[in-house]
């Protein structure tokens, strides 16, 4: 699909005279009818909320330019196929990635177009331009979305419990460190039959990334993971809370979906996209709300760019539709299609037009879901809260991949937190 | 070709020529065409397993001594430091003992199963054709979609398997964390997908069985089960190696079943289910090492080599030929007739 995109873009390219697309003035914001005609491909992953209709939009925009969406299914299918084509060739004019693998992508970043642009300039969030800025200060990738999280909680298993249900209430009933949430859950534990969280795994997540430079020195890129005293504490105080506390249920399993459809849980660290995963597992219950609230402050948990590779035949052409794309106009239509939270500061300002995009949509919207019409304002607090960008180095996907084993190792009972740990600092030395 | 070899040919071609007749043109051109055409027609496909298959195995012993960056293409040449590596890692070793398990625990119940189900298929059946299609469908079935479905089965908590186990008063089984549970359960995907694919080739092969010899054998008083491991597995043993043989290769590259076998794919929180496919994909597609995969690669490439081998040697010592298996049923009618006889 993607190659038969590819061969047809390449074959369109190679019709149009010998003019350099660059000298077209395929300007976003005006029409330019003489123009040589261009097919560009965008290749995302998952759900970016890049609707027929708006790209659409930018073909009536600009009549000389075709666009073709190719969708991979997953995040990691996109990542294979990025790498193995970044050097040989053959990547969509568009390419998406995900924050997660960035660090890796930053190592290539010559094979990537410089993405900067005075026209762009503060139009996201500083750290996450920050990130997708290299050593030369090209900026080799547009923001799309972020992943500022909130604590979703189910209503119905507060009252069981006799805790609050009102958001607000809640919110104040959390705030404070991960202490304050794991000794609300020991309360909420000791009144109900059911778990606080739904796994180590996901609250972990939750509190890495609040750590600056959790697994790799950010000076000498070597890999601190196994001495740093913040990893150590962290694995320590949730070891020491999950036996009581939590479900149990590793996220993303079959039982964890399951989990959320019958109600295993209380709360759950939410992530904008999260969202749209709650409503997918859990349909026929409206009991979940969103608090206005993060243990410990802030924090970030995924989000994606866009980036263009300079190998492409179009390289100008892509620029001007991915500047197009991450613009804040097109951000709130994606976050309406599908609860990608936009990383640009204008949307981030204007709360009405967040509030709106939430309510807007297929039904159930998030705003009816989660019984809130106020979303749009909750995430942009919890946006403005991150005060955080985690360092994430090169063997970042490892290690965390091999602190998510050892945390479900305890979890799963097959061994205690002391055997684990010990395991996890031998399989951290063996990287690299 | 023949241009190049001519010549080389001509010496004792031409001692040839001066003892018998001189050759005409055309005569020696029809030598020609003996002696070179098969060569020229099998070229194709030597050609193309050249280009596509031995090629891409000798570039993957390249990488595997080089420190390889994928984006860039190039590598830095370590000799054999990734083989060290990979045999002092104690994944590797694990992946290993995962795959000889879930190979075993797929392949010989499979096999077992698969002959008796050949058999009963080449039995007398009412409409034959639907059962034969009927043992082809789980097949047909993709091995994602099976995964999904068998994942379902197997979960810990809300599994379908747990919960009957429940209902009964038995301890649920942890599939996803017992090691020898999530062998069985990934064995089980995969002896549902392939027991009927192998079923119908030994079913091939059963049909090929001259009648008469079970005619002969049902004369002589030979019952059912004499008559299918004296005449049916003697007969299909050709069948059956290529069987085993195929079947060892799927078996020791087993990927897709265990990798859909959680929301990971990495063959859980202590390598409980990682298989050396997996652990070569990881390798590769996970760290982006890719001279160490190549080199976890060309280890694969020995192991199946040598099993298949040891496997090979083991089915023609324990399966009798056909030659002997003739001998032995024409000894037995001979003594049946003898006896007869008195």
């Amino acid at each position: 699909m993607a190659a038969g995109a590819t061969v047809f873009a390449l074959t369109l390219a190679a019709c149009g005279s010998s003019d350099n697309a660059s000298d077209d003035p395929t300007d976003a914001s005006k029409p330019a009818e003489n123009a040589e005609p261009v097919t560009l491909t965008v290749a995302t992953f998952n759900n970016f909320g890049y609707t027929d209709a708006l790209l659409q939009e930018y073909m009536d925009l600009n009549p000389n330019v075709t666009v073709v969406s190719n969708v991979a299914a997953t995040s990691n299918d996109a990542r294979t196929n990025y790498f193995a084509k970044l050097g040989a060739g053959g990547l969509a004019d568009i390419e998406a990635i995900e924050v997660d693998w960035l660090p890796e992508v930053m190592q290539y970043t010559d094979f990537l177009a410089d993405l900067s642009d005075p026209e762009v300039e503060g139009r996201w969030l500083d750290w996450k331009t920050a990130a997708a800025t290299d050593p030369d200060g090209r900026l080799i990738a547009y923001g799309t979305d972020i992943g500022p999280e909130a604590v979703c909680y189910d209503a119905a298993l507060f009252e069981e419990a006799g805790l609050p249900t009102d958001p607000a209430e809640v919110a104040s009933l959390l705030e404070g460190g991960w202490d304050t949430y794991f000794e609300v859950g020991q309360d909420f534990a000791d009144a109900s039959d059911k778990a606080w969280f739904d796994g180590a795994g996901g609250t972990y997540q939750g509190m890495i990334n609040q750590v600056e430079a959790a697994y790799e020195d950010p000076e000498t890129g070597e890999i601190v993971a196994t001495t740093n005293p913040e990893v150590k504490a962290i694995f320590d105080q949730l070891t020491a809370v999950t036996p009581e506390i939590s479900a149990h249920l590793s996220q993303w399993s079959d039982d964890w979906f399951a989990g959320l459809a019958t109600g295993e849980f209380a709360t759950m660290l939410c992530p904008g996209w999260m969202l749209g995963v709650i409503k997918g597992a859990a349909p026929d219950t409206t009991t979940w709300n969103v608090a206005d609230v993060f243990p410990g402050g802030g924090g970030n948990w995924g989000g994606s760019y866009l980036t263009v590779p300079a190998a492409g035949d179009n390289v100008e052409a892509a620029k001007d539709l991915a500047n197009w794309l991450t613009a804040p106009e097109q951000q709130l239509k994606a976050l309406a299609a599908a609860g990608t939270f936009p990383s640009q500061n204008v949307a981030l300002e204007d709360e009405a037009a967040l509030n709106e995009a939430m309510a807007a949509g297929e039904e159930p919207t998030n705003a009816v879901y989660f019984n809130s019409d106020t979303l749009g304002t909750t995430f942009s607090n919890r946006a403005n809260a991150i005060s955080v960008s985690p360092f994430k180095g090169e063997f970042y996907f490892q290690v965390n991949d091999a602190m998510q084993n050892a945390l479900t190792r305890v979890e799963d009972g097959s061994q205690d937190p002391t055997t684990s740990w010990n395991q996890f600092v031998s399989e951290v030395e063996a990287i690299g | 070709m023949s241009t190049t070899s001519a010549p080389q040919d001509g010496g004792s071609q031409g001692a040839v020529r001066q003892r018998q007749t001189k050759l005409t043109w055309r005569q020696r051109r029809g030598q020609w065409d003996v002696k070179y055409s098969p060569y020229l027609y099998i070229a194709p496909f030597f050609i193309v397993f050249g280009i596509t298959g031995l090629f891409p195995i000798l570039y993957t012993a390249y990488i595997s001594l080089q420190d390889w960056d994928l984006v860039r293409n190039t590598g830095e040449f370590i000799g054999f430091d990734q083989f060290a590596w990979v045999l002092q890692d104690r994944e590797f070793w694990i992946a290993l003992r995962n795959t000889f398990s879930i190979f075993l625990l797929s392949s010989v119940p499979q096999l077992v199963a698969a002959t008796f189900i050949a058999a009963m298929l080449d039995a007398n059946l009412r409409a034959k054709t639907f059962w034969r299609m009927g043992v082809l469908l789980p097949y047909v079935v993709a091995p994602v979609a099976v995964a999904l479905i068998f994942s379902n089965m197997f979960g810990d908590k809300f599994g379908l398997i747990n919960t009957v186990l429940g209902d009964l008063g038995i301890d649920p089984i942890l599939w996803h964390t017992d090691i020898i549970p999530s062998h069985f359960a990934i064995a089980t995907m995969v002896n549902f997908r392939w027991t009927g694919y192998n079923a119908l080739i030994l079913l091939a092969a059963m049909q090929a069985i001259p009648r008469d010899l079970y005619e002969a054998a049902a004369i002589d008083g030979a019952r059912t089960v004499r008559r299918f491991f004296s005449i049916t597995i003697p007969q299909i043993r050709p069948t059956m190696i290529f069987v085993i043989i195929t079947a060892t290769i799927g078996g020791l590259q087993i990927f897709d079943e265990p990798r859909m076998y959680d929301a990971f794919g990495l063959g859980g929180a202590n390598r409980q289910w990682l298989t050396i496919t997996m652990y070569l994909y990881n390798t590769g597609w996970g760290d982006f090492n890719f001279g160490r995969a190549a080199a976890v690669a060309w280890l694969l490439f020995l192991i199946i080599i040598s099993i298949t081998l040891l496997n090979n040697f083991l089915t023609r010592k324990f399966v009798a030929d056909d030659a002997t298996a003739v001998k032995k049923v024409k000894k037995q009618a001979l003594k049946g007739s003898a006896k007869g006889g008195k």
